[in-house]
């Protein structure tokens, strides 16, 4: 078992966090991980990613340009990596702040998700990033939501552990609304 | 044992570093390298050591010659220019025979250069660097368990040989999160240091010192580092050795590229490719033995550096007279992808001719 | 019974020095050995030599030494001391080592406050490489290096160093002495000493420039020498205490 994930969007959207979050949950699972942030120079212009790499095996590249799945959280990334995603990949898209008309690939799987719209409905506009966690974790089944929800406070800082609950709620109201049919 | 943890390549080091012993960091800030003092600067004075943010590069180094003067370990971080800044005082400790740790997270040049992952720094890394015939021990971790493994061990190889080692990383290894066991593999070895200047009580005074003005002094002294470093190269050789049994290809290379190239490999291997990986851990020593006898069985040498060419040479040098040598490096910033190798891979399987490196520009 | 009333410091050691002739390097050096044996402290002494005529300080002294690069001595000290803070370290550094290659490091060390002494010794030429121009040579001074005689719109002015050091928040001391006559070397022991004292005393970073003749390089008899750091240097350089910190007030 091999697959990689770029999360992208703006800074202060949470994307580092939910990329830590899918690491710790992979870790518990007992898999090889790896988690590679945007750094230094380029993260000054706004726009935050990170690539994750999930294995049964040895981990080689820590960063790929073909990425089996893409979470893209606002339009640039949407730009810069919609066209990078494998063939028969996944791409999930905040239409939240993402025409969805610009989401063009036909030859992968895509999963449009008004992340911040339905993070606002749960009452807590900052909890759009677990939406799309929770959507990106079902579509792929790359680690359970069990595994998510059981690692959450590892990746979360203790002073903000009162708000586990309502993660926990994005997390699932995002898995619901991937789930087919 | 303790559980693995989620850690930044950086931190791994810089907590390697506090668990190794080492109770004094002098640095400057310089990217990508940040996270290191950063860490230091909150968790030595928990540990009664010290932090110091100097003026510059040359004093940081400066400062830690003089803490390891003393017979403490000692150590700095940085990359490119303020590498570049440390080599003289770098030079004196090889001659003087000053242990300490240099941590170098490469970043682009020459001159300034980005923060790209590179590793332009071989040369500098692994001839010295510095004026003066001497060496430094060069150490090239590939993950954040080896980013703290291979810190640990720096010290001790310092320390056992009285001479400065380097780790040399780039910005993927220092930014990278791994999970990574944080706990020494073997106990830290702390040896008497007698040399070290401390105060000249219930003994003669005694000095650390590279001038030697007497006639044929200097040379002895020169022929003494080097019995020392041929020491070094007989005992101390790391390197990963990877599928050379049948292998069509050798590939060399060494930390970021060599994960590259593992990818690379996995790609091959799925289109019936078989492909041998070399990767060194010690730069100096160079697994010079381990590439003359894997060349001798594998008739063609592939060498991959993010750089134009520098370990190649040192491949040049050891590799089998009749191997075919070819070269792939992307210089700058740039990082060779797995596709990428793969085509290279497959282009020194089918050429005919190369005893001499054809030296790829990215096209 | 007669009384021995003149001894070599134990600090000192009995090796001929490769000085020139009437050069005060020894001088100084004697006087930086009364003050280590003055508090008792030559087996917990550690000095830093600089580059240039006082490299060789390790055959001098009877005390651990380190060998920095050119300028390089104060930043040695501060990891010395930082790692045996129970030491007393000190640096010994001619002009160009301290007020040209080396003045970040002196700025920075004596800013921070190191608790070390610095010994400057300023003789207005680089003596070891030939008597090229320092940082502190003369206007319309000589060296091999301005044949024509220092000119400030080319090579600027002579520095004052321990003036300028003194205005600091981290000294704790400094002054300049000179070693030209008997009542100048007696100013220089007390001022020495003092510098030590504040190192004994944690007081904070500690430095006497001690303005020195280079007769060889200046082309001149030792005695003549004497009298041009009377009658030259003397006058732009002027002698006396320019901070001294009484309590340990660190702001």
């Amino acid at each position: 078992m091999y697959t990689d994930v770029i999360m992208a969007g703006f800074g202060g959207q949470g994307i580092m966090l939910i990329g830590d979050i899918l690491t710790y949950a992979a870790m518990h699972e007992n898999k090889r991980v790896t988690y590679m942030p945007t750094y230094g120079v380029e993260m000054r212009g706004g726009t935050a990613n990170c690539t994750i790499m999930i294995s049964d095996e040895e981990i080689g590249s820590p960063m790929t340009g073909h990425p089996y799945s893409v979470i893209v959280m606002n339009g640039p990334s949407l730009v810069k990596f919609q066209p990078k995603v494998r063939p028969g990949g996944f791409l999930l898209v905040n239409t939240s702040l993402v025409e969805a008309t610009a989401v063009t690939r036909a030859d992968i799987d895509t999963l449009l998700l008004p992340a911040n719209d339905i993070a606002l409905e749960l009452g807590n506009g900052k909890i759009a990033n677990m939406v799309a966690l929770g959507g990106y974790v079902e579509r792929t089944q790359v680690v359970s939501l069990e595994s998510i929800k059981k690692t959450l406070p590892k990746a979360i800082a203790e002073r903000y552990h009162k708000t586990l609950p309502i993660n926990i709620k994005a997390i699932e109201t995002g898995a619901q609304l991937a789930r087919r049919g | 044992m303790k559980e693995s943890q989620l850690v930044k390549g950086n931190v791994a080091l810089a907590e390697a570093a506090i668990q190794a012993g080492c109770r004094y960091y002098f640095g400057y800030p310089i990217t990508p390298q940040n996270d290191i003092p950063e860490y230091l600067s909150e968790h030595l004075p928990k540990q009664s050591g010290v932090f110091i943010q100097a003026e510059s590069e040359i004093a940081s180094i400066n400062m830690v010659m003089g803490a390891a003067a003393t017979g403490a370990r000692a150590m700095t971080s940085s990359s490119g220019p303020g590498i570049s800044l440390m080599q003289e005082a770098m030079s004196y400790m090889a001659g003087s025979e000053i242990p300490c740790l240099v941590v170098n997270v490469m970043r682009c040049g020459p001159g300034l250069g980005g923060i790209s992952p590179t590793q332009g720094d071989y040369f500098q890394a692994t001839r010295g660097g510095g004026h003066g015939d001497y060496y430094n021990i060069v150490l090239a971790p590939a993950s954040v368990q080896e980013m703290f493994d291979l810190t640990m061990k720096a010290f001790d190889l310092a320390d056992k040989y009285r001479n400065p080692a380097m780790i040399l990383a780039d910005a993927i290894l220092g930014q990278m999160k791994e999970p990574a066991i944080l706990e020494p593999r073997e106990p830290v070895r702390t040896s008497a240091k007698p040399w070290a200047i401390t105060g000249a009580a219930d003994r003669k005074p005694q000095y650390l010192k590279t001038l030697y003005l007497s006639d044929g002094e200097q040379e002895a002294h020169n022929l003494e580092l080097m019995r020392k470093y041929d020491v070094i190269r007989d005992k101390e050789v790391l390197c990963e050795a990877k599928n050379l049994e049948g292998a069509e290809l050798l590939v060399v290379a060494f930390g970021t590229a060599s994960r590259i190239v593992k990818t690379a490999m996995n790609m091959a291997r799925e289109e019936g490719i078989r492909i041998g990986l070399i990767r060194p851990i010690t730069l100096f020593p160079f697994p010079s033995k381990a590439i003359l006898e894997a060349s001798e069985q594998i008739p063609k040498v592939l060498v991959v550096e993010m750089n134009t060419g520098q370990m190649l040479i040192d491949v040049q040098v050891s590799a089998h007279k009749s191997a075919g040598i070819f070269f792939y490096g992307r210089p700058g910033g740039g990082v060779p992808t797995p596709e990428e190798v793969l085509v290279e891979i497959k282009r020194s399987l089918h050429a005919t001719a190369g005893i001499q490196a054809s030296k790829n520009s990215v096209g | 019974m007669p009384q021995q009333v003149f001894k070599r410091p134990r600090t000192l050691s009995d090796k001929p020095t490769h000085f020139c002739p009437g050069c005060t390097h020894g001088t100084a050096h004697r006087l930086v050995a009364e003050a280590i044996d003055h508090f008792g402290v030559q087996e917990k002494t550690i000095g830093v030599a600089c580059v240039g005529c006082a490299v060789f300080m390790y055959d001098y002294f009877n005390v651990d030494v380190i060998e920095a690069p050119h300028g390089r001595a104060p930043a040695v000290a501060t990891g010395v001391k930082r790692a045996r803070p129970d030491r007393i370290v000190f640096t010994y550094q001619g002009d160009g080592d301290l007020a040209a290659i080396g003045t970040s490091e002196i700025i920075h060390t004596a800013n921070r406050g190191e608790n070390i002494t610095v010994v400057f010794v300023n003789n207005t030429v680089y003596g070891m490489t030939g008597g090229q121009m320092a940082p502190t040579t003369m206007l319309g001074q000589q060296t091999t290096t301005t044949p024509y005689g220092r000119d400030f719109r080319t090579d600027g002015y002579p520095i004052r160093m321990a003036e300028m050091l003194a205005t600091l928040e981290g000294v704790a001391y400094s002054a300049r002495v000179s070693l030209h006559n008997a009542k100048a070397v007696l100013n220089a022991k007390k001022a020495i000493r003092k510098a030590f004292e504040m190192q004994v005393n944690e007081m904070g970073f500690s430095l006497v420039e001690v303005l020195s003749a280079c007769h060889t390089n200046w082309r001149v008899s030792p005695l003549e020498g004497q009298k041009k750091v009377e009658e030259e240097m003397i006058p732009y350089f002027p002698l006396g205490v320019f901070k001294e910190r009484t309590g340990k007030d660190f702001l």
